[in-house]
């Protein structure tokens, strides 16, 4: 089953004939990802060769769908472009977009994250690596060789932290790893994860990375709490970041007495959910609530 | 990126919003000369990016010409809240009846922006919000509606201010929406014993990601007030100045973040945080060690990479030719891991240089940097 992404969708890439887009198309490509066309205006009725595979070009979202049943499209256009490029996506009524492109201004994602909701499109990101299924299909930036199929759900903020514990539980493997993305306005939050991976048969423990910035983490907490009767495991980043510094990701910064990592930490653990101090002490806590060893 | 409260000034005045007669120096002399022309008294403000100025003594009313150059010689160069003061700015003083607040304001748990809007504005509204949270209030903004004349009405009538705010509000939207701004507060909004609505004082944060479509604003000239920082920025470095010893590397802001934690828990400081990115070239690797190095303060180097989409050969082919650029002075520990990490490891093994050492995990290697760092 998994979540979002499974090996039956079907997914566009639009801004596919960029130099990022290619890259990762071939990658998702070899991944086992069923892409079913790029969309590019300027290039519609062309097909681009990958190695397996002769991808046809899309003008439009509503065009790819309409041509293959399409239901997931990963964007990799540059950020001035985003909000039309989710628009579209979002119009046209599919039903799951990524947004990998980093840089966008905050009133553009407040824009088509709104929109997107009111159309029933879930957006993921911006600003982050996308989402895995391993062994069935990868939309966005995620490196799939790293980790195999298996029974843990992962949801994340940060895209090496999300490597890191894939690579960490390699031999247990995961359902879905959702790299949520850094940004201050998201379309998918944790609590959308946990809800999801709550009701998903394949998953049997969540593991919940976070960092600094924002109350995302506390919210979740809540929802734990309330909600949530799988194990969590957590790891939090940034107990030694200064404040009022931003840290690389735009939402990565402390102001204030809210959002610190600690704050974060105790919140979670008030809702009964295990927090590592280091990413591998996070892994271990994995392993002991699934009764296994480290191989 | 924050802006002066001279800048906010002039962006409110440009929108339409009535905002005091005032005009900026950081020279005491020309300080006279503009209480002159403002009329003798005027209010000295020093002009900080940070909250609290009133009561550090960076706010200060000056009675004539002479005093403003006395007030003005006194503010100039003081410290602030670890902000040095550079500039002045020298305000017509205010007839003020009430204070409101005003903002606009990212929420990013609801994924928009929130109103708020309180008829008890001033120094202690922060207080006022936590101590009687009825007193202040909170209304999301459609974004794709914004604020028209109606729902000003609405924020205004919902905090109780008076009906001449209504412009304010949404001229204040405009500057929010045109300027990319993530944040735009006016407090306090005054109204005077003359019945004028008036900004006296704000301040606006604008959004980094859209300086492709603000071009006005240059580069924040106190983002790199270190010299290091300034450094890293010219070789377009994600580098941020910390009080420590160990010099960091790490691809990815959350596994840096994360690095910083596990060396700090073994009881050293990070001397930096410095996100290479995803691809970890030699040339970034080259420049991100040639600026630690050059910090006197670092006694160890601990370069933290995980081999993702560039796996791990690909990253030691690039620190060996980055020691071929850089003299390393100090001790370097590396821990390689994920894809190719064997390959990787064994490249840097070929190479042996005397200061590099490996280790394999993050916890491990982070320890052997911090006591490194500490025995030096």
């Amino acid at each position: 089953m998994a979540i979002y992404l499974t090996k039956e969708s079907k997914v566009l890439v639009q801004g596919m004939t960029g130099s990022e887009g290619m890259k990762h198309t071939r990658r998702m490509l070899a991944a086992g990802t069923n892409v079913v066309g790029g969309v590019n205006p300027r290039k519609a009725g062309r097909t681009v060769d990958f190695d397996e595979r002769a991808v046809p070009v899309f003008g439009t979202v509503a065009d790819g769908m309409r041509a293959t049943g399409a239901d997931v499209t990963v964007v990799f256009v540059p950020p001035a472009f985003a909000k039309a490029a989710v628009a579209e996506a979002a119009d046209a009524g599919i039903g799951l977009t990524v947004v990998i492109t980093e840089g966008i201004p905050v009133h553009d994602s407040v824009a088509f994250t709104t929109h997107a909701r009111e159309k029933g499109t879930r957006v993921v990101g911006p600003n982050c690596p996308g989402l895995i299924t391993p062994g069935q299909s990868n939309a966005g930036i995620i490196p799939a060789d790293i980790t195999k199929p298996g029974r843990i759900g992962l949801v994340s903020k940060s895209g090496t932290l999300t490597y890191q514990l894939m690579y960490e539980l390699r031999d247990i493997g995961f359902s879905t790893c959702v790299g949520i993305g850094g940004d201050p306005v998201v379309g998918t939050t944790h609590i959308d994860c946990l809800a999801a991976f709550q009701d998903d048969p394949d998953t049997e423990l969540i593991v919940l990375i976070g960092e600094i910035g924002g109350d995302a983490e506390e919210r979740a907490a809540a929802y734990v709490r309330e909600h949530v009767t799988k194990p969590v495991v957590g790891y939090i980043a940034g107990f030694t970041a200064p404040e009022g510094k931003t840290m690389g990701h735009a939402g990565a910064i402390v102001s204030g007495s809210t959002g610190t990592a600690q704050a974060k930490k105790e919140a979670l653990e008030a809702a009964g959910v295990s927090v590592g101090s280091t990413p591998t002490e996070t892994a271990n806590l994995v392993l002991a609530r699934l009764g296994e060893q480290r191989q | 990126m924050d802006l002066y409260e001279h800048q906010a000034r002039e962006l409110f005045e440009e929108h339409g919003i009535v905002v005091p007669r005032a005009e900026v120096t950081d020279s005491p002399k020309e300080a006279r000369e503009i209480a002159r022309r403002l009329g003798g008294r005027v209010v000295v403000k020093a002009q900080v990016k940070t909250g609290g100025r009133g009561k550090a003594g960076g706010v200060k009313l000056a009675a004539d010409p002479a005093a403003a150059e006395l007030t003005a010689r006194q503010i100039l160069g003081m410290d602030i809240k670890g902000h040095r003061v550079g500039k002045v700015m020298l305000a017509q003083p205010v007839d003020i009846e009430t204070e409101f607040y005003v903002s606009y304001v990212l929420d990013r748990a609801a994924g928009r922006f929130l109103a708020i809007a309180s008829a008890e504005g001033g120094m202690e509204i922060e207080e006022v919000a936590a101590t009687r949270p009825e007193a202040v209030a909170r209304i999301p903004v459609d974004p794709a509606e914004g604020v028209t004349s109606a729902t000003a009405g609405e924020i205004a009538e919902t905090a109780g201010l008076p009906p001449q705010t209504v412009d304010v509000l949404v001229r204040l939207w405009e500057v929010l929406v045109r300027e990319d701004a993530l944040l735009v507060e006016v407090n306090p909004l005054v109204r005077t014993r003359q019945g004028q609505i008036l900004a006296l004082d704000g301040k606006v944060t604008l959004d980094d990601n859209a300086r492709f479509r603000q071009a006005r604003w240059g580069a924040d000239d106190t983002e790199h007030d270190d010299a290091l920082e300034a450094a890293a920025a010219a070789k377009g470095l994600n580098y941020v100045k910390l009080d420590g010893e160990v010099g960091i590397i790490g691809n990815g802001a959350g596994l840096v973040m994360s690095t910083l934690d596990v060396v700090a828990g073994c009881g050293a400081r990070p001397a930096n945080f410095l996100d290479i990115g995803g691809g970890a070239s030699a040339r970034i690797m080259a420049d991100g060690l040639s600026v630690i190095l050059s910090d006197p303060a670092v006694k160890s180097v601990f370069v933290n990479v995980f081999g993702g989409i560039t796996a791990c050969d690909a990253v030691a082919d690039g620190i060996v030719q980055a020691l071929d650029t850089v003299r390393l002075t100090k001790p370097l520990v590396v821990r390689l891991d994920g894809n190719n990490a064997a390959r990787g490891r064994a490249i840097l093994d070929e190479h042996a240089h005397p200061l590099v050492q490996q280790v394999t995990t993050m916890d491990g290697a982070a320890r052997r940097a911090a006591e490194l760092a500490t025995t030096a």
